[in-house]
């Protein structure tokens, strides 16, 4: 091992020298070990990996993700999730009811710009992720503010088993959702108490390296509710 | 055309330079909102700007690869950048710069990772003092690392020039023009990977090894900076305390 735990690392950096494994953002070159991406490097039981601080979002099966509609086509829309591939969704896995194009517009039900939570039902990276709102919570957003993070503090925003976002539901009294994707979906009663979340929420993402965060947090939230 | 020399009898450039002595080299990471990843560098006076955007979707569609990511440079200089005005329009020198600045920094990125996508590299040069192309490669890996894309390695680059007979590291601009030969070189030093090596001029073979291990030396010295722009950069924001 080549460094110390949460050392910060550049790509090219050697990490480690012998029998490891690779874990995320970390290749092999014979029995060398070097990172591939800025971030902090991470040993766990032999595997060795970096914490991304920066990098785009890549789907995956299951993610539940916050999108927003670019393209309207027959029978499905196309929408930005914030990674290299844009999500489609099938009219069939939105409505309830098969759409007819002869009949009626998909516009009618979803048009550019509105956002829609989904998740993710498959992706390879030879076509693009096809996303699903056939489940609980899922679907068009109606009310509520979205904001962007960097896809790479979402682990952060959610916290160990959900600490985090836990504490924010709880000291601000709104509802939260976090799409893998680096989109956060907050709606409270006013949009003063939407905006005061968001900016925790950003301050979160902006510190999401330092101790102590989940304390700093609450206090920010007690302050600034009335 | 003066009779300066270039070099003085003790081994002094005119710029105050030793033989093989950089020019103060200072690189910024992540300066543009509107890029994924960005960087600017001030490499003596040759002053430089870097945007990457993307993996994004690439357009136009029919230039999509199945198996890997398309890597696109755009090296640009502006009309102010050098002495004598620069016309606007794409010159033949640019085009081949994109294209010698894409495939030097291509072997770096793991392309393979985003299938069908793109990755723009836009150089904007503000001025020019000699060795643009290699402070664009330097400046262009900080803005790829700032994007979060996988790399292999930084890409390091420097020139080597002959001048008056001698070999001098990190050719500026008039020691270019007046010299007898320029050799610029892109290297991998984690991997002791060439990704790019020129030359133009004339020089022996006993010369040119010669020039391989100052260029190799000055690689490293620039690799170092650039670390240190990124420790810097990111240790910064680590602890920032302030609202975005």
């Amino acid at each position: 091992m080549n460094f110390e735990q949460r050392q910060l690392v550049v790509p090219g950096t050697l990490l480690a020298e012998g029998k490891y494994e690779a874990g995320f953002n970390v290749y092999r070159d014979a029995d060398k070990y070097f990172a591939s991406i800025v971030g902090l490097a991470d040993l766990r039981n032999d595997l060795v990996s970096v914490i991304p601080l920066r990098g785009c979002y890549l789907p995956q099966p299951g993610d539940i993700v916050i999108g927003k509609v670019i393209e309207c086509i027959p029978t499905a829309w196309m929408l930005d999730i914030r990674s290299p591939y844009q999500g489609v969704l099938f009219a069939s896995e939105f409505l309830s009811k098969p759409l007819n194009p002869m009949r009626e517009e998909a516009r009618k039900y979803l048009d550019v710009g509105e956002m829609v939570i989904a998740s993710v039902i498959a992706f390879d990276r030879t076509r693009n992720p096809s996303l699903s709102c056939r489940d609980h919570n899922l679907g068009k957003i109606q009310r509520g503010t979205v904001i962007d993070v960097d896809a790479t503090r979402v682990p952060r925003i959610i916290g160990k088993k959900g600490s985090m976002i836990g504490m924010l539901k709880k000291e601000s009294n709104t509802q939260i959702m976090v799409g893998q994707n680096g989109r956060v979906w907050i709606s409270g009663k006013t949009r003063d108490e939407e905006a005061y979340v968001a900016a925790a929420v950003r301050k979160i993402a902006d510190e999401a390296h330092t101790s102590g965060l989940t304390d700093r947090i609450r206090e920010y939230l007690v302050s600034n509710r009335r | 055309m003066t009779t300066e020399k270039l070099i003085s009898d003790d081994g002094i450039r005119n710029d105050g330079r030793k033989l093989d002595e950089l020019r103060k080299i200072k690189f910024e990471i992540g300066v543009l909102k509107n890029t994924d990843g960005s960087a600017y560098v001030e490499w003596g006076r040759t002053k430089i700007l870097v945007g990457v955007m993307g993996p994004r979707e690439s357009h136009p569609k029919h230039l999509a690869m199945p198996d890997k990511a398309r890597i696109d440079a755009f090296y640009r200089m502006a009309s102010f950048s050098v002495e004598e005005w620069k016309s606007p329009a794409p010159s033949r020198r640019e085009t081949e710069l994109s294209k010698v600045i894409r495939e030097a920094l291509g072997p770096a990125v793991f392309t393979e990772y985003f299938p069908r996508t793109s990755i723009d590299i836009f150089i904007e040069v503000l001025q020019a003092d000699g060795s643009t192309r290699c402070a664009a490669i330097s400046a262009a890996s900080l803005a790829l690392v700032d994007a979060g894309i996988p790399m292999r390695d930084l890409v390091a680059s420097i020139a080597v020039g002959k001048v008056e007979g001698q070999l001098v590291l990190d050719v500026q601009d008039k020691e270019d023009k007046e010299g007898e030969s320029d050799m610029p070189m892109a290297y991998m030093p984690s991997k002791n990977a060439v990704t790019l090596l020129q030359m133009d001029g004339q020089i022996t073979h006993d010369e040119f090894l010669r020039s391989i291990e100052l260029l190799k030396k000055g690689c490293l010295d620039v690799y170092k900076m650039q670390k240190e722009a990124i420790e810097a950069h990111f240790k910064v924001n680590e602890s920032n305390t302030e609202e975005a």
